[in-house]
């Protein structure tokens, strides 16, 4: 039983948290997420200078055979800094999907652009009616020659916008919420067929709607089998999501507990106000009590003890709950400072509230959980 | 980072299974339900624990424990919990046998620590008072020096199992003059010291477990005095920590989920299972899900003490978030019982075998957010200790 980190790890969690705390001000980061992109090219080149972009790939596909600890490690101190590059869409999701279905031909190109800093890769797998079921695909794939045609409408594309490439799930056969016959492409997004909307979100990152129209794409991975690719990539994700919200969550309850300490009414500092420091205590719990899970989650997922499904169900609704409560006291004990753009308060509650409906919402996942419990 | 178990972690785990299976009784299983305890037959149960040498799992080996990783503890801690076993009486083994090996003197470690390890001797707390609850450094029970005696006057309360205890450990004003917490003393007193007087506490689960104890000049010898006079709120703090830890109940709770899933499985609504009940489902799933991430919370604590110190005030999580799933899994329970979770005697003819038990243990743990220091007085130690507030 050993919670503690290796040498590496630590120097990992270092070295990240050093560039946040000095490079990655909270002023320059709003200043990014108005341009065009929305984060910053630069930023994204000393990621990949500092190897970060490498971490969870083999070392066969060019990596350093990193796996779900250190992309928590990564993600967390992402999470107190509210970075917006596309390290989660381009190196976790993407990552997995590629790892998992890619030829080496195509890991070659894309994983190592990944590494390079020279890919930004969006996985398309939401559709305006699938909600949060991997396996509602009614976009459709025709065997076309060598290459395929993909028709239909992808919902919400994380950095869609930004992307150098696009994987695409749509269906080789059977029917629209038939889990199998749902295949992977990649797909150019400057081909013709493709019309990309991209749009702001709350959090600063920004999604696209895809539309395709007898786009080409090229198979990627088994044609007919890329439902269990999607699903390993989802739980990927979950895991290195709410690591992030982990360290935003860690970074509201001592934001809001410094705040306290500061902010004077009746004559003193609010910190002394039982009230407040009951809740504030609270907020430190559900952090802890989150942080808990994670690890129970990240290591059943590493050991794959036969656990990891119903634990990934588990942090996904708990999160939903206490990530939304720590952030809201936040807001509530901030003031009317709360609710101002100024302070980062409210910009870790936006980004929660997506983490927390990203890959299916804690309902959703209160329903998986209670499937696999019983 | 791992928390797999070793082929040596599993071997492990088949003895105490091996061990349950041949000496855990369903007389044992039932000796204790919620206030209701049989205490002959806990202690036969302690002493088979004693033989196996697996008594007191979180003493230094020195002393009499069992010198096992944080795996084997939380494994055995399992194993038992699960097989139905009751929990050890926490009084001798869990308090005042730490304060003991960690402050007492020889004399004093080679005079009680046997004794507790055997389940000779029952031990009880004599901490609260009527005026000192939560804040405990207000007691009041004056303990004076009459030669090589102390001669003790005052009132405890709350004092669970008093009326079995052979001997009690008390918290005891041996100076009035400056800071409270200043002039206490920490004191092992024999029940059978003349001007020691029980009385029963009326309690709303109807089972008899507390108590007030009365001291009219009771002469405690010098020699019972653990550590030095007036540092007694040291020892005090020291054994509430260690109270803490041990009552998150994580083992407990897990096997209490297990038997509200048969009790939903048992109980029909709607013409079907209680459990295939969708509201329902997702209460119980809510509570596993806390209880999940609790669990590795207590792991995270104690293997940070495994790797050196004692637990920290981050302890009181465990106390808070333990406490408040073991209500909220008794109160789950109640609701799946339906009517006869309303039954005032176990003997009554009524009804099914189980609802009466989920009902006692209900009413009973509603004191578990408020003893070991009220869950209220936790959060503010965390905000003190953790958050510097």
């Amino acid at each position: 039983m050993d919670f503690s980190l290796t040498e590496e790890q630590t120097l990992l969690k270092d070295s990240v948290a050093k560039f946040i705390q000095n490079d990655y001000g909270y002023e320059d980061r709003q200043k990014l997420i108005k341009t065009e992109s929305g984060y910053s090219a630069d930023n994204w080149r000393t990621f990949a200078e500092l190897g970060w972009l490498c971490v969870p790939f083999s070392e066969g596909d060019g990596g350093i055979g990193g796996g779900p600890i250190e992309t928590m490690i990564l993600m967390e101190e992402f999470g107190k800094g509210l970075v917006v590059e596309p390290f989660f869409e381009t190196v976790v999701l993407s990552g997995s999907v590629l790892s998992r279905a890619a030829s080496p031909e195509q890991k070659a190109e894309l994983i190592g652009g990944i590494i390079e800093g020279t890919q930004v890769i969006a996985t398309a797998f939401a559709e305006p009616e699938s909600r949060f079921d991997l396996n509602h695909v009614a976009t459709t794939a025709t065997a076309n020659g060598d290459s395929h045609s993909l028709s239909g409408k992808k919902s919400f594309v994380l950095q869609g916008g930004n992307a150098s490439t696009l994987v695409v799930a749509a269906r080789t056969s059977g029917d629209t919420r038939d889990e199998a016959g749902i295949s992977l492409f990649i797909v150019d997004p400057s081909a013709s067929g493709v019309s990309i909307e991209s749009a702001k979100t709350l959090d600063g990152h920004s999604a696209a709607d895809i539309t395709l129209d007898n786009a080409p794409g090229t198979l990627l991975g088994a044609e007919g089998e890329g439902l269990s690719v999607l699903k390993a990539a989802r739980d990927e994700s979950i895991l290195a999501l709410a690591s992030e919200a982990v360290g935003m969550m860690e970074k509201l309850y001592k934001d809001t507990v410094a705040y306290t300490k500061d902010r004077k009414q009746f004559g003193m500092p609010i910190s002394v106000f039982q009230a407040l420091q009951h809740r504030m205590v609270d907020m430190f719990t559900a952090h802890e009590m989150v942080k808990s899970l994670l690890l129970r989650a990240v290591l059943s997922y590493v050991n794959n003890d036969g656990e990891a499904d119903k634990n990934i169900a588990a942090l996904k609704y708990y999160l939903q709950v206490n990530g939304q409560a720590v952030a809201h006291e936040a807001v509530q004990i901030h003031g009317g400072m709360g609710m101002t753009d100024e302070m980062s308060t409210g910009m870790y509650l936006k980004r929660i509230n997506v983490i927390n409906t990203l890959f299916g919402n804690g309902d959703y996942h209160l329903k998986q959980f209670t499937a696999l419990a019983s | 980072m791992d928390t797999k178990f070793t082929p040596e972690d599993l071997a492990f785990r088949d003895e105490v299974r091996a061990f349950l299976d041949e000496n855990l009784t369903d007389e044992i299983r039932s000796a204790a339900v919620g206030g209701d305890i049989q205490p002959e037959t806990i202690v036969k149960w302690q002493k088979i624990l004693f033989d196996k040498g697996w008594i007191a799992p979180n003493w230094p080996e020195a002393a009499g424990g069992t010198g096992w990783s944080v795996t084997q503890n939380y494994i055995f801690e399992n194993e038992c919990a699960m097989a139905g076993a009751p929990a050890v009486v926490p009084f001798g083994l869990k308090m005042v046998g730490p304060v003991i090996y960690t402050f007492g003197s020889d004399e004093q470690k080679q005079r009680f620590l046997p004794d507790i390890l055997q389940s000779n001797v029952w031990w009880c707390q004599g901490y609260s008072e009527p005026g000192a609850g939560s804040d405990l450094a207000a007691l009041q029970t004056k303990a004076e020096l009459d030669g090589d005696h102390y001669v003790v006057n005052g009132q405890k309360i709350w004092t669970t199992y008093a009326q079995h205890a052979d001997w009690i450990f008390c918290l005891v004003r041996t100076d009035s003059s400056g800071k409270k917490q200043e002039g206490i003393s920490f004191l092992l007193i024999d029940m059978k010291t003349p001007g020691i007087e029980v009385r029963k506490i009326d309690s709303i689960d109807n089972q008899h477990s507390l108590n007030e104890v009365f001291f009219d000049n009771v002469r405690v010898p010098v020699a019972n005095r653990i550590g030095e006079e007036n540092k007694g709120w040291t020892y005090a703090k020291y054994l509430l920590t260690h109270e803490r830890t041990a009552i998150a109940g994580v083992a407990q709770s897990k096997k209490a989920i297990q038997k509200l899933r048969d009790i939903a499985s048992k109980e029909i609504s709607g013409g079907e299972p209680l459990i295939n009940d969708a509201m329902f489902q997702a209460k119980l799933a809510d509570i596993e899900i806390e209880l999940m991430a609790l669990e590795y919370t207590e792991l995270r604590v104690i293997s940070s003490v495994a790797a050196g110190g004692a637990p920290g005030p981050e302890s009181s999580i465990l106390k808070i978030k333990g406490t408040e799933i073991q209500q909220a899994i008794a109160e789950l329970s109640v609701e799946a019982c339906g009517h006869y979770a309303h039954m005032l005697n176990e003997e009554n003819p009524i009804g099914n075998d189980y609802a009466w038990a989920v009902s006692a243990k209900y009413l009973y743990g509603r004191a578990s957010t408020i003893y070991g220091g009220s869950n209220e007085v936790q959060k503010n130690i965390i905000a003190k200790m953790v958050l510097g507030l």
